[in-house]
């Protein structure tokens, strides 16, 4: 078996087998051996990811030349890889266990990324081994990022149409979906890195796909090098992670966290620090405060692209990774998590209001919603985080698609210049319907229920842990809550409803062919239906069980409880319970409340016209201005981290030129002095490596002016003769 | 025959090249060149066959292989010897000298003033480089050392830029010096000791000591040469430590002692800087491994610090500088500058992924320096120019072009997937456990590192086409030629670090045993 893995991967000489991961041997012992997977299985999933790959190096070496230049070939691995992600996906709900967990490696699988010998030298030296790590959470993610991936293909064949790198395009987006994919499956942070800052690179490309346009290139450095900052911190979080554990595999960290935890009795400085490295990379890639300035910008990529980041890569992987990191984040970390998510919720929302570019009310509204994940997590709602992460991917799928649409369309991004669409465009505009009560968190819509489970954890822990700290998410989620279903709803209303404000441009709408309905009817049938069942089973089709979700994937139960630290508040079972009652019905009805405010709000605005948006501007204006500005934090940075760096740089340079290579030629003139210079200085200056280097100098004049009379056989000679010479010194010393 | 001296065949084979170069005549330009790409393929075969059949011949063990030995001067106690051999650390660096140069060779086809000189100059670099690689005597190291230097000071001499005469002096004088320095440390070692040999032999049945050995085992004191081994305050092995380091931290070169390289980049011409970035500075950082610090294992112990401090300065400081280049190859160059200090911060380190993290980054700069001097000698070419804000939108022009350098500077900046990440992120982590902060503060050396490389390619690639070159030609089939095999290594060694770490590892158990725990 290790055969065909390695015969897959064409590297022989490079594979290793790993024995046995003790973890988790007893629960496959009791579903039978590694759940009824068996080596086919696996390779199927690494077909997932691989796939994609072979795809993208089949089209940049001969793209251009294929018919319809390759989008068929591309656009086809990604729907084999969702039928293999659909099968896996199946036999992981068939297993239908909280304790699913396929290791590759505890199957003899595996991949010697980086070997080292054992020394005698009494340092840890281990071998990094990837493998997959197959659990619930990943077959989920498996499934949303091969679906949504492979409807952004299908999308871009129409509306990247005629585009001159249209061949190159499609590469890039296979080989983020590579990245993504191998990330999801990645056992351990080595690899799962690898993959993340691949993604660096293709957010790069992707963003700069319109290179010749200035604001894009703009963007996609800043892109890279923003979420760079993010990355290095974390790469210095692993750091520390491995010098600790000497394991970077998610499950052994998991196991050798825990031990620690409870031999010290709590959780030592350095992990918190440790964790909160981590959860930077998750801040860069994620675009949470401070370091959101990319994902904005990063709307210059072409639209199937911000698709791309916003639902089914990248952004998706910062929470994924806390969602992962979550066992060895320490409570300190935790709080830190949620306050910098409740904060970022708020903050990017109330920009989303002002914003009047299409795609930058929805590039804010990602930067919010990845702020309610992040929090969630924080709070302990780790299943509620991520089932939000997947929820969002469908529903933000499909209104970037459908504003893709849109502008395909009207050939404008500003939302003024558009209105009464949805005569023109039905199709488009009822899905971005669908997806707009989703995100707004209108009940029977897949946000809602998502959404509902972050705020009732969020208001769960602040009753549970009473610290004021717990209750600023409270506050700032459900805050954010009602603005996102305020800001969401004036999208709608000023795109769809009202009557055209631009006639020529709403004259030349039209709807967008199959290749663009497709997506988006999928990905608002998905938007409605894809939230059910996660507190409730689906009637009649599973009846004897509870929210799949929920079921199959538990919030890890921290440390401190489950082992009941000394110190460790512990409440009693029956309080939990009532408390979650209690938590979860407060929120759903404070949710219902400011999504229900928010909606009616914006109709009054922008549908019924019964306020004046423009003199409520006018009365809030300094503060709509800062808003307006996004707080100016773009200027903010300029101002200070971008003048700084270069700043130094020009300070560096001139030192450089000046002081350190001014140094040198000073010496160099001083010894030119000393050379052809007065016996008299000889006199005086009897150091010997001076007058070597004097000599060195003549030396090599005379050596030039025999050059130059084009004789190269004299040099060699000459050089023959100052060895001899050089020896006869030794000899005779 | 050429199994049994391989090593030989590899470093003199194109001094034959040379000489029949020089036999040549002048006006015969394509016996020329076909000469030397014959006289610098062989030596590629070769050291491809050692590479592929690395561990097959002698089980990869750590010891030395491929020895060869015979005395070369011999004067009653005086005993110099032709003494090669190569081990893991050495072996990569003989196969990507052998392929530079190879490289070098088509990279410099449209050398048309004076090219008999410079292709005769060029193999005689060869045989210098890895004469240098392959020394087990430090006075056979020294020569080749010293034979290497004089090619270059007339490659960068004569076919160089507008200020080649400053350039090449200063490069001259200023490893001469560092030479000087390492001559004196040389003489007092045997004065000490007796032997030139670094590496022990059995002669006779009986062991001969290398200098290693004899410093391991703490036998070179000095104290038969000065009382008590201390000269004017400072131990012998200090000054033997600081000769041999500034001779071989000129080279690589470590700040200070590194104006001379941007200098010298700027005015050669493009296939010179390609080897001297990807394999001339590799020599300085090598020197270091093979001897410089073995040699003073103590003086290193309380040295390494410093070292670790410099290390620091090379990747920040040369990262900072690069981004206050508007010379396209300055901005190469200094870019050098901040890669070599992973080498001496790894080494530093002194941990087993540290060290190996060092040696694989000279392997790894050595592939991806070569393909970005090779880009900017593509512009070069075309435009006459190197200045970084002279351009704009090539991507339109020269789409190929652009996604090479995309490539290369990618590889350059560390990105995951190609081989600069592996060696850079090895580094980093070994010397996170020795040297926390100091790892830190050059962890910003990696976001300046792709602020500068991004930055650059914004100003040349990106945004609007500038008229002014809108009917250059994209990258020629030569030009791709020279760049595929670097990009090909970058990543091959990026997806698969175990082909070459797997070499690495004996050699660097080997390095670490050195040092007295």
């Amino acid at each position: 078996m290790l055969a065909s893995f390695s015969g897959f991967l064409s590297v022989a000489a490079a594979t290793a087998v790993q024995h046995a991961d003790a973890g988790h041997a007893a629960a496959a012992a009791a579903a039978g051996p590694h759940w009824g997977f068996t080596d086919q299985d696996m390779m199927r999933l690494l077909a997932v990811p691989l796939l994609p790959l072979f795809a993208y190096l089949i089209q940049i070496f001969i793209g251009r030349k294929l018919p319809r230049q390759g989008d068929w070939l591309l656009t086809g691995a990604m729907f084999c890889g969702l039928g293999l992600a659909l099968y896996e996906f199946a036999k992981c709900l068939g297993a239908w266990s909280p304790d699913f967990q396929v290791s590759s490696r505890a199957m003899g699988l595996g991949w010697k990324f980086l070997s080292s010998t054992e020394t005698s030298l009494g340092q840890p030296v281990p071998n990094v081994i990837a493998g997959i790590l197959y659990d619930n959470l990943s077959a989920a993610m498996l499934v949303v990022v091969t679906l949504v991936s492979s409807l952004v293909h299908l999308f871009s064949m129409g509306y990247m149409h005629g585009d001159s790198r249209y061949n190159v395009f499609f590469a890039n987006i296979s080989l983020f979906s590579f990245a993504m994919l191998g990330l999801v499956l990645s056992d351990n942070l080595v690899f799962f890195f690898v993959f993340w800052e691949l993604m660096g690179l293709c957010s790069y490309l992707l963003i700069g796909h319109f290179y010749y346009k200035d604001s894009a290139r703009k963007a996609c450095v800043k892109a890279f090098l923003t979420t760079r900052v993010g990355d290095t911190l974390l790469m210095i979080g692993l750091f520390i992670l491995w010098n600790q554990f000497g394991t970077l595999s998610f499950t052994e960290l998991y196991g050798k966290v825990e031990q620690l935890v409870v031999a010290e009795g709590g959780w030592p400085l350095w992990l918190t620090v440790a964790g909160l490295l981590v959860f930077c990379g998750t801040i860069g890639k994620s675009a949470q405060f401070p370091l959101h300035v990319w994902l904005p910008d990063a709307m210059e990529g072409p639209t199937p692209v911000s698709a791309m980041i916003h639902a089914a890569t990248m952004v998706a992987a910062g929470v994924y990774l806390v969602g992962r990191a979550f066992p060895f984040l320490s409570p300190d970390a935790r709080l830190v998590v949620a306050l910098v998510g409740s904060f970022t919720g708020i903050f990017a929302a109330t920009i989303g209001i002002c914003a009047n570019d299409i795609k930058k009310v929805l590039a804010y509204s990602t930067i919010s919603q990845l702020g309610f994940m992040v929090a969630g997590i924080g709070v302990g709602g780790v299943s509620a985080g991520l089932f939000h992460m997947i929820t969002h991917a469908c529903f933000k799928a499909c209104l970037f698609l459908g504003s893709g649409s849109v502008i395909h369309a009207v050939h404008t991004q500003d939302m003024r210049e558009m209105g009464g669409l949805r005569k023109k465009m039905p199709v488009t505009y009822l899905t971005m319907l669908v997806s707009t009560l989703a995100i707004a968190g209108v009940p029977l819509f897949a946000g809602f229920y998502s959404k509902d489970a972050i705020l009732a954890k969020a208001v769960e822990r602040a009753l549970l842990d009473g610290h004021w700290w717990y209750w600023l998410p409270v506050g700032f989620l459900f805050t954010a809550a009602g603005i996102t279903a305020f800001y969401m709803f004036r999208l709608v209303h000023m795109t769809f409803h009202g009557e055209p404000r631009d006639r020529e441009k709403f004259d030349h709408a039209h709807e967008s062919g199959p290749t663009m309905a497709i997506p988006l009817i999928v990905l608002g049938f998905l938007a409605v239906i894809c939230g059910y069942g996660y507190h409730h089973g689906i009637p009649n089709v599973w009846p004897e069980h509870g929210g799949w979700f929920q079921e199959l994937w538990r919030d890890p139960v921290p440390h401190e409880i489950a082992h009941k630290l000394a110190g460790a508040h512990i409440h009693d079972a029956a309080h939990v319970e009532h408390v979650q009652h209690l938590a979860h019905n407060s929120a759903m009805m404070g949710s219902l409340a400011v999504a229900g405010l928010g909606i009616l709000l914006s109709c009054a605005f922008y549908l019924w016209r019964k306020l004046d948006a423009a003199a409520w501007a006018r009365t809030f204006g300094p503060v709509y201005t800062l808003v307006l500005n996004k707080y100016y934090v773009d200027e903010f940075y300029s101002k200070t981290a971008i003048a700084g760096t270069f700043l130094v740089s020009k300070v560096s340079s001139l030192f450089d030129k000046y002081v350190v290579d001014g140094v040198v030629n000073g010496v160099g003139r001083t010894m030119r002095g000393i050379s052809g210079g007065s016996a008299a200085f000889d006199r005086v200056v009897v150091d010997g490596a001076v007058n070597f280097a004097g000599l060195g100098t003549q030396a090599v004049g005379s050596v030039l002016r025999l050059l130059q009379s084009g004789r190269i056989q004299q040099y060699v000679t000459l050089s023959v003769i100052g060895l001899v010479l050089l020896l006869a010194v030794l000899i005779l010393r | 025959m050429i199994a049994n001296h391989l090593l030989t065949w590899i470093t003199f084979i194109p001094l034959l090249g040379m000489l029949a170069i020089l036999l040549a005549p002048a006006t015969q330009k394509a016996l020329i060149r076909g000469l030397a790409v014959v006289a610098t393929a062989i030596p590629l075969g070769l050291s491809l066959y050692l590479w592929l059949t690395w561990g097959a011949v002698n089980g990869g063990s750590a010891q030395l292989q491929y020895v060869e030995r015979v005395p070369w001067i011999q004067a009653g106690n005086f005993l110099v010897q032709y003494f090669v051999g190569v081990d893991g650390l050495s072996m990569p660096l003989v196969a990507l000298t052998c392929l530079l140069m190879f490289i070098g060779v088509f990279a410099s086809w449209n050398i048309e003033r004076g090219m008999k000189g410079y292709f005769a100059l060029l193999l005689l670099l060869e045989v210098g480089i890895n004469g240098t690689f392959v020394s087990l005597d430090i006075f056979l190291f020294y020569v080749f050392w010293e034979v290497m230097l004089l090619p270059m000071y007339f490659l960068i001499g004569i076919w160089g830029g507008p200020r080649k005469e400053y350039a090449a002096i200063k490069f001259f004088l200023y490893t001469l010096a560092g030479s000087v320095l390492m001559l004196v440390a040389i003489v007092a070692l045997y004065l000490i000791t007796g032997t030139f040999a670094i590496a022990s032999y059995t002669e006779g049945g009986q062991n001969m000591p290398g200098l290693l050995e004899l410093a391991r085992t703490k036998q070179i004191t000095g104290a038969n040469l000065v009382a008590g081994g201390v000269l004017m305050g400072v131990s012998f092995q200090d000054w033997m430590f600081w000769f041999f380091f500034i001779a071989f931290a000129i080279k690589v070169p470590i700040f200070p002692f590194h104006t001379w390289l941007p200098d010298a980049h700027v005015e050669a011409p493009t296939p010179i800087s390609v080897i001297l970035a990807g394999i001339l500075l590799k020599l300085g950082g090598y020197g270091m491994f093979r001897i410089g610090f073995p040699i003073a294992p103590e003086s290193f112990e309380k040295f390494r610090t410093l070292l670790a401090v410099l290390g620091t300065i090379n990747i920040v400081y040369g990262a900072y500088v690069a981004m206050g280049q508007t010379d396209f190859k300055k901005l190469v160059a200094y870019s050098s500058v901040s890669h070599m200090g992973y080498v001496l911060l790894g080494a530093a380190a002194m941990t087993d992924w540290g060290v190996k993290g060092a040696v694989l980054q000279m392997f790894n700069h050595g592939t991806s320096s070569a393909m970005l001097f090779l880009i900017v000698g593509v512009i070069y070419d075309r435009a006459h120019h190197r200045e970084l804000n002279g351009f704009g939108g090539l991507v339109t022009q020269m789409p190929y072009y652009g996604g090479l350098t995309t490539l290369g500077f990618f590889a350059a900046l560390g990105l995951p997937g190609l081989a600069g990440f592996i060696s850079e992120a090895l580094t980093l982590l070994g010397s996170f456990k020795t040297y926390p902060t100091l790892t830190v503060i050059s962890c910003l050396g990696v976001v300046m590192t792709a602020a500068f490389l991004l930055f650059a390619f914004q100003r040349v690639f990106q945004g609007p086409l500038n008229p002014k070159y809108a009917k250059l030609p994209d990258i020629s089939g030569r030009e791709v030629f020279c760049q595929a095999p670097f990009a090909f290594l970058c990543v091959l060694f990026g997806v698969l670090p175990t082909l070459i770490l797997d070499i690495l590892n004996p050699a660097v158990k080997q390095f670490l045993l050195l040092f007295p725990a």
